[in-house]
């Protein structure tokens, strides 16, 4: 049979999304399929969605764990609303992720799994690849689970291993269908299975299965291409936020020389970020896997006295945890990264999704008057600089500095440009002399108002600190009203202080006109690609996204005030705006909140900057 | 005593100390007649006797009477908050394992709110020297029962007396696995010196209990082993190597018998002091060091000195030698080489 040329078609960008039971691999195929596409010079952004159970039932909406994958020639801001290509392993996972596909998108299913019982399983009534509710789309069946271990028959493999193998298959097609080379992705079978050849061999059979699969059927009619990205020249690699925090501290120890513990706990979503750090132990990193998030700080607040750079890192539950101990930093005025990926809540909420609902905890939950730095980051390669920037003002400063950090940022990934190490700001951190005469433990800098950090077995420099309220200068023990009062405006005023040590706001878009969008976290690109839509049809939009919140940039009102209208944009009830408005009163706000555990869509935000722009 | 402690890890001192290096300049604000000043004293006693340099030694707190105690002496020290003294200290001990870490605590901060610090920490066998002073009361918060009061004890939380299980500090600390515990009276500061040295010198968690008396809390709790007339036959020191024996004519000793420890009397029945338990801090089966750290008034005395002193590699020195195996073998020694790891690629 003559095979009809096909038709190769350019896009701008792709939306792919990989979904099946949380034991399919979708995951091990998104990330590969993201490499390749990075390898071959697209600008990228992934992000994985799965329940929080390890391996929930089979074939159920419930176990349905996914992977998403943006890809472009455009610069990739978000992991992309709706999906172009949808891959779906089995009927839950076609069923639960259905509402996400743009119509006219591609859907690969594989034909074998729609059996009676995975179709009722799923909850449809019939078969959906055949009563025509598909109809809209453009469904690629494929029965592959048979396909997969046809290819590998002459093999002699055993079902259960082939099995495994189909997601190969897909890949395969996927490649075919982009236009995009194998060679990648067999190299890394080639390093991933180096001890066991015949897996390598079985991959890569099922891998050229699928895309000779592919060329061959007709329902796929023509091929894409994403051309290059037009990058900045340099290298790059591809990042999730939780290991660009993980490195961020690590290249921040190197610079300041003080040397980085963790003292932390497991949590979702930040586990990832001790999992990391303990793989560093040939760069000195301490790693204390504590028996409970308490422990985690308190060992950090140890290791922060003995001069280490330390940190912890956690979600809300456990900062809800750790307060008592962040209030402790704040009392000794100790540095202190504290990282938060935040997660859906309050209490355990929901572990593997979004939001940005712990800014007010960050800022006020603790005992006392109790200020802390609170930084934001808003990407993943974002998060490297961000937990750099939080190690260097919370030694600088000497005071903790919280980093909020999301599940959409520390699991999500985008391509990094790597930094030289020598190229990142210094760090220089307050530590004092030897055998210095003049040094009392709450001596401070006139200008910054910090003390000196004395480390113990430094001759000379034994000395006390802890919870109580302390004399100023001296550091003793003290209940005096007017020291207790000016303790509480130096703490308060040091944090202050640090906004002279921080860039100015900036704002994108429009430097003025009739709507700011103000925006702090993950929201970043989404609100971003919304500010573009709106500019292209004339309108006067600009947006001012902080990843510094306490103390905010010196020119926040400057940037507020040069706007008719503001509008805050968070993926909670309203803190960052509550916030805004205590500190700046003087402008009127209004609010768009979204609490789903899912990030903004870009036409929900379109929608509702006309919405705004349009009332008087 | 200077000449038995042999830990690489911490500088010696080049000059002989004396207490008054380690005496702070604050004043000391615990109630007249308070046990806690003799353990003070004895810890001042110590630490020029150990031999470290000064600025080597680390004193942390958690929050209670007990945890005041850094104020009160002239190292680096800690006070932190309530119950977390452990993990605090676990941290400095890990991120400076060059320095000689004490930690004081009690009762109600160690073994009520930071329990699972406790717990943990012995059994990770971080070497730092805990120091729990047992007053079985809260005093601090004036009075309320903690988790080592006897029994049926009247206090102000507890008016009808407790109905719960106090803990033994002893069976908790061997529970959790540890390696070193020993126990003293606080109106016995020699013995109390003694095991504080013991402590610094075992590598791993020592833990020393000292029995502390509150004089306006709970006054005379531990009076069924300290009281004057009957002290000699409620306590029994332990000496490694020695048989156990005590009374105040030296002529009971402790036996085992049909699976339990029991008191003999030296002479009667054709018992010598041979046929006495042989005290062995060193032996790695906790057994018998379970059985000497329960034993009570009434029916025994209680057991002081060094009841258990195990050697079992600690978390510290295996954070060292796995830091020192990476560096040896990664290949990855810098930041910027961790940054160009896996797939790159250059644009």
């Amino acid at each position: 049979m003559a095979k009809k040329p096909k038709q190769v078609v350019d896009l701008e960008d792709i939306v792919v999304k990989f979904v099946g039971d949380s034991g399919d691999g979708m995951q091990l195929i998104g990330t590969l399929f993201s490499e390749t596409a990075a390898l071959d010079g697209n600008d990228l952004a992934t992000f994985p969605d799965f329940p929080a159970e390890i391996r929930a039932p089979q074939n159920t909406v419930a176990g349905v764990s996914g992977y998403q994958v943006h890809i472009g020639r455009k610069k990739i801001l978000t992991t992309g609303d709706f999906c172009d290509v949808l891959v779906a392993m089995n009927p839950a996972s076609l069923k639960s992720n259905l509402k996400w596909v743009k119509k006219g998108a591609s859907i690969i299913v594989d034909t074998d799994t729609f059996e009676q019982s995975t179709i009722e399983k799923a909850g449809y009534k019939t078969n959906p690849l055949e009563d025509g509710s598909l109809d809209t789309y453009h469904v690629i069946k494929a029965p592959i689970t048979t396909m997969t271990k046809d290819a590998v028959k002459h093999m002699g493999i055993d079902n259960k291993t082939a099995d495994k193998s189909k997601n190969m298959f897909i890949l395969g097609i996927l490649y075919y269908m982009f236009n995009k080379p194998l060679k990648n992705t067999e190299a890394f079978f080639n390093i991933k299975f180096k001890k066991k050849p015949e897996i390598i061999e079985l991959n890569k059979t099922v891998l050229h299965a699928g895309y000779n699969f592919a060329d061959t059927i007709e329902v796929i009619s023509s091929t894409y291409t994403i051309p290059k990205a037009t990058m900045e020249k340099g290298k790059y690699r591809n990042i999730t936020g939780n290991i660009a925090v993980a490195w961020g501290l690590i290249a921040a120890s190197e610079r300041s020389g003080r040397p980085l513990f963790l003292g932390s706990y497991p949590i979702t979503p930040a586990t990832e970020i001790l999992m990391e750090l303990a793989k560093h132990k040939s760069l000195g990193v301490k790693v204390f896997q504590a028996e409970d998030e308490i422990a985690g700080v308190c060992s950090a607040i140890g290791a922060s006295f003995t001069g280490s750079l330390a940190a912890t890192s956690t979600s809300g539950p456990g900062l809800s945890l750790k307060s008592e101990a962040i209030g402790l930093a704040v009392m000794t005025e100790l540095p202190l990264v504290i990282v938060d990926v935040q997660r859906g809540g309050p209490s355990t909420g929901l572990p593997t999704k979004s939001e940005q609902s712990d800014l007010l905890q960050a800022l006020f939950g603790r005992n006392g008057e109790c200020p802390v730095i609170v930084l934001s980051a808003s990407t993943p390669a974002n998060a490297f600089y961000m937990a750099y920037e939080a190690a260097k003002l919370s030694m600088e400063h000497m005071t903790p500095c919280i980093l909020l950090s999301e599940g959409a940022i520390g699991f999500g990934s985008e391509l990094f440009k790597i930094p030289q190490v020598k190229d990142l700001p210094a760090i220089k951190p307050p530590l004092a002399k030897p055998n210095d005469p003049d040094f009392k433990p709450f001596l401070r800098d006139a200008e910054t108002l910090v003390r000196k950090w004395a480390i113990p077995g430094t001759e000379g420099l034994r000395h006390r600190v802890g919870g109580l309220e302390k004399e100023n200068i001296m550091g003793t023990v003290s209940t005096d009203p007017q020291n207790h009062q000016l303790m509480t405006d130096l703490r308060a005023n040091k944090v202050e202080k640090v906004a002279n040590f921080i860039p100015e706001q900036e704002i994108y878009g429009d430097q003025e006109g009739d709507l700011l969008v103000v925006s702090w976290g993950s929201t970043k690109g989404a609100i971003q690609y919304a500010v573009d839509e709106l500019r292209t049809q004339g309108k006067k939009v600009g947006q001012a996204h902080f990843h510094y919140i306490m103390p905010l940039p010196k020119n926040t009102t400057q940037v507020l005030s040069k706007f008719r209208k503001i509008l805050v944009c968070e993926l909670n009830s309203g803190q960052f705006v509550y916030y805004l408005r205590m500190l700046h009163p003087e402008f009127r706000y209004q609010k768009y909140n979204k609490v789903q555990g899912l990030p903004f869509v870009v036409n929900e935000l379109t929608n509702k900057f006309t919405e705004i722009l349009k009332e008087e | 005593m200077s000449e038995d402690i042999q830990n690489p890890t911490v500088e010696r001192s080049k000059v002989e100390l004396t207490k008054q290096d380690f005496v702070s300049d604050q004043m000391v604000k615990w109630c007249p007649g308070c046990g806690a000043h003799a353990i003070l004293s004895a810890v001042a006693n110590v630490f020029p006797k150990i031999g470290y340099k000064k600025e080597n030694f680390m004193m942390v707190s958690g929050i209670g009477c007990s945890s005041r105690f850094p104020y009160y002496v002239n190292t680096y020290g800690f006070h932190g908050i309530h119950g977390r003294a452990a993990a605090i200290a676990s941290g400095v001990k890990i991120a400076n394992p060059h320095l000689s870490v004490w930690v004081a605590t009690g009762d109600g901060d160690s073994l009520a709110i930071g329990g699972n610090h406790f717990i943990h920490v012995i059994r990770r066998n971080i070497d730092l020297n805990i120091i729990l002073f047992n007053n079985q009361i809260y005093g601090l918060t004036k009075g309320q029962y903690s988790p080592t009061t006897a029994m049926n004890t009247v206090t102000k939380t507890s008016p009808q007396g407790t109905i719960e299980h106090p803990f033994n500090i002893g069976e908790l600390v061997m529970g959790a696995q540890g390696t070193f515990f020993a126990r003293a009276v606080d109106t016995n500061p020699k013995l109390m010196t003694e095991i504080m040295f013991a402590a610094a010198k075992h590598d791993g968690t020592s833990l020393m209990e000292i029995l502390q008396n509150c004089v306006i809390f709970a006054d005379g709790v531990h009076q069924q082993v300290t009281a004057k007339d009957i002290k000699d036959d409620f306590q029994l020191v332990l000496r490694n190597g020695e048989p156990m024996i005590f009374g105040k004519n030296k002529d009971k000793g402790l036996r085992f018998n049909d699976n339990r420890l029991e008191i003999v009397t030296i002479g009667e029945n054709g018992i010598t002091a041979d046929d006495l338990l042989v005290h062995d801090q060193y032996e790695q089966d906790p057994g018998i060091h379970l059985m000497l750290a329960k034993m009570a008034p009434p029916l025994f005395p209680v057991a002081l000195g060094v009841i258990r002193s195990a050697m079992y590699p600690t978390y510290d020195d295996s954070v060292v030698e796995q830091i020192r195996f990476a560096k040896e073998n990664s290949p990855i020694k810098t930041t910027d080489q961790l940054l160009n790891s896996g797939d790159t690629w250059t644009i």
